[in-house]
């Protein structure tokens, strides 16, 4: 950065403690895991984590998690998941109803009061016991949307026409992001669908299978670690140097559909423009967001997108946005990345979004 | 890399259905109520816009806003999405077109369905009109659907009072959602003990306690349980409640006895009635065993097994 730049950034949050992301797992992303309990399959992801840094639960300062009961249908589900942490003497334990990137977030403001060093968030969703369209219709607007029972993939596939009237996409363009993200997953053995797959029929126009995400149950979870704690833990810390999240008005209706301005905001109060960044993990569950994505926080084409193969290629319900920012840590940690955007979203038509912006050390 | 073939899992339907009951603020009753009485109202903002549907608080500055005016039933189709299958609950049951429309005098757009002869026939841009249901309760579904409208624009929005004899104050909003439930591996096979009339735990590898129920993981050290461990039949009541209210649906008898049992070898207790001893007997210690009835798939209840009461310290870590 030029040391003789003055020109104060006032928006851009600093925290006030470094603190990072040491250790990333996740488990196979799968169309279905009925042998297996939420619990069950979070289980392994769980002591993998804690094997990477070598960790007890007993040494963890904070655990956030993050799951929806009604993907599943089961009531209360997060306490169940509990038993896989092993919360006996009590531990510092909290929930977001939300994806885990939202318990990633709660957990680095915990680390940043200083009253933990270390925390374990984790995420989970089971897709696959339900009908993941009608149950997402369930966090639409009560009075004036959900009534109508419109599915996530007709909302997301209005989101597209409009992209394609306002000329920032077309067809042909969307079937190219499903296909390179597909590809690009052929090196993630954790993703659900790799490599070369049809782009078939239409399921809501102009939206066809290849441009909606995989319906599929997965779990991820990481370990962050406050300064020197997180050096002696992860070789190479992806420090978290900054993150927000900001919220769009509820009703469609009123945002323009072929923008972003809440990603845009909380990538600038992250950071995200003071430098070019390498890698960029969007949480872009259908083709044509990550055309909104890629325009709001400014990404070139030398920007390395989705080299995971993003949530086109496995979209575990309330995991997948704690996945990019897993997956652009542990992109830090092997080195392959300096610099890094992590993406989370929530929500119909990218309705919420969350903005991490990761670095490693120079080594 | 093979994977042991998968053991058999129980499945089986669930629906999970509730009539959510919700109050509405003074502008939405307002816009429903409307609905209700063919009047489309919307809300202005402090910088002069029209929301419809309107809100009450301004989505920019969140100031309080109230001041309703009616617009017309006639619109343009800002963004359309065409839906060849739809689905349960949906507006239509032929194919239609999700449509954001902007009603005339609106400056924002309302989500619903538009009837047309086929996908061809929607463009953005293109003229529709509201078709109103036939009969209207005070709700979004009031509006039947939008149908293309050839007619001239309407005009601008009027000042409207938003009062209407017998307002609507609250929507029933009706959910159903269908899931197959599958208990997983450790409750499937506790589920399939019990149809031999056996009631097994899974035993820690850590702690070496046996859990019953088995959930797979031991909540203490959370690490997976696989040792199948075959529990009882006979238990110890370790603390219980007398219930004395009939609850609906139940074919019981009140006041009856709800207890937790540590069954012999389990290191957690289940719960289940007491009967066969009269309800002001039943003491914590007092051993008990399981009662089948024909063709049940757990047992009816415990009843006492005659044995003396058990000492205290042998169960006062299930307590
Ligand atoms: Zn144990």
């Amino acid at each position: 950065m030029p040391s003789g730049k003055t020109s104060a950034k006032p928006s851009v949050m600093r925290p006030v403690r470094d603190i990072a992301i040491v250790a990333f797992g996740q488990t196979d992303h799968l169309r279905s895991t009925d042998e297996l309990s939420e619990v069950e399959m979070l289980m392994p992801v769980l002591h993998q984590v804690l094997a990477a840094t070598g960790l007890k639960t007993s040494d963890i300062g904070f655990t956030c998690s993050g799951s929806s009961d009604y993907l599943a249908g089961r009531a209360f589900s997060f306490t169940m998941a509990l038993d896989g942490v092993g919360a006996w003497p009590p531990i510092s334990e909290s929930h977001v109803e939300m994806d885990g990137a939202w318990a990633l977030y709660e957990a680095w403001t915990k680390l940043l009061t200083g009253e933990a060093d270390t925390a374990l968030v984790y995420s989970y969703g089971k897709s696959s016991p339900g009908s993941v369209r009608d149950v997402l219709t369930r966090q639409l607007d009560p009075y004036y949307v959900a009534p109508l029972w419109p599915d996530s993939v007709a909302l997301a596939a209005l989101q597209a026409q409009a992209l394609i009237d306002a000329g920032d996409t077309d067809e042909p363009a969307l079937a190219g992001v499903a296909s390179r993200s597909r590809q690009d997953a052929s090196a993630n053995s954790h993703a659900q669908l790799r490599g070369s797959v049809p782009q078939g029929d239409y399921v809501v126009r102009p939206l066809r299978t290849g441009d909606c995400p995989p319906i599929g149950d997965g779990a991820a979870a990481v370990i962050l670690a406050a300064g020197d704690r997180a050096r002696e833990l992860c070789e190479r810390p992806a420090w978290i140097r900054g993150i927000d999240h900001r919220v769009e008005a509820h009703s469609l209706g009123v945002r323009d559909l072929t923008d972003s301005p809440s990603s845009r905001l909380a990538a600038e109060r992250a950071g995200a423009f003071e430098r070019p960044v390498d890698t960029a993990e969007l949480h872009a569950p259908f083709t044509s967001q990550e055309v909104v994505l890629r325009k709001a926080l400014k990404l070139g084409d030398d920007v390395s997108v989705n080299p995971s193969g993003g949530a086109l290629a496995a979209n575990p319900m309330m995991a997948a946005g704690l996945i990019r920012l897993g997956e652009a840590a542990a992109r830090i940690h092997r080195g392959e990345s300096d610099r890094a955007l992590a993406h989370a979203t929530s929500g119909p038509c990218l309705q919420q979004n969350l903005v991490a912006v990761l670095e490693g050390e120079p080594s | 890399m093979a994977s042991a073939p998968s053991p058999e899992v129980l499945r089986a339907p669930l629906v999970v259905e509730f009539p959510f009951t919700r109050s509405l603020g003074p502008v939405q009753s307002a816009f429903l109520t409307g609905l209700r009485e063919r009047t489309v109202l919307g809300v202005k903002t402090t910088d002069g816009r029209t929301l419809v549907p309107p809100v009450e608080y301004d989505p920019v500055t969140a100031d309080e806003i109230r001041d309703l005016v009616e617009v017309s039933a006639t619109g343009t189709v800002t963004t359309w999405a065409w839906n060849h299958e739809p689905r349960r609950g949906q507006p239509l049951d032929a194919p239609f077109a999700w449509v954001l429309v902007k009603l005339d005098g609106a400056d924002t757009a309302l989500l619903h369905a538009l009837d047309a002869p086929g996908r061809d026939s929607v463009r953005t841009g293109m003229r529709v009109r509201i078709r109103w249901a036939a009969e209207r309760t005070g709700a979004i579904t009031d509006i039947a659907c939008f149908e293309p409208y050839e007619g001239p624009t309407g005009g601008e929005p009027a000042p409207h009072a938003g009062e209407f004899s017998d307002p609507v104050t609250g929507i029933v909003a009706a959910a159903r959602l269908d899931y197959t439930y599958a208990p997983g591996r450790a409750q499937t096979a506790y589920i399939k003990a019990l149809s031999d009339r056996k009631t097994v735990g899974e035993r820690c590898p850590s702690c070496h306690k046996v859990y019953v129920p088995p959930r797979g993981a031991c909540p203490t050290c959370g690490v997976a349980t696989a040792e199948r461990v075959e529990v009882g039949p006979r238990g110890t009541v370790t603390t219980y409640c007398i219930v004395n209210i009939k609850a609906k649906n139940l074919d019981i008898e009140v006041p009856y006895v709800y207890a937790h049992i540590a069954l012999d070898g389990a290191d957690l207790a289940l719960h289940a009635r007491i009967a066969g001893i009269p309800y002001d007997q039943v003491r914590m210690g007092l051993r008990v065993e399981p009662v089948w009835t024909e063709g049940a798939r757990f047992p009816d209840h415990y009843r006492p097994t005659g044995e003396p009461d058990a000492d205290y310290d042998t169960y006062k870590e299930l307590v």
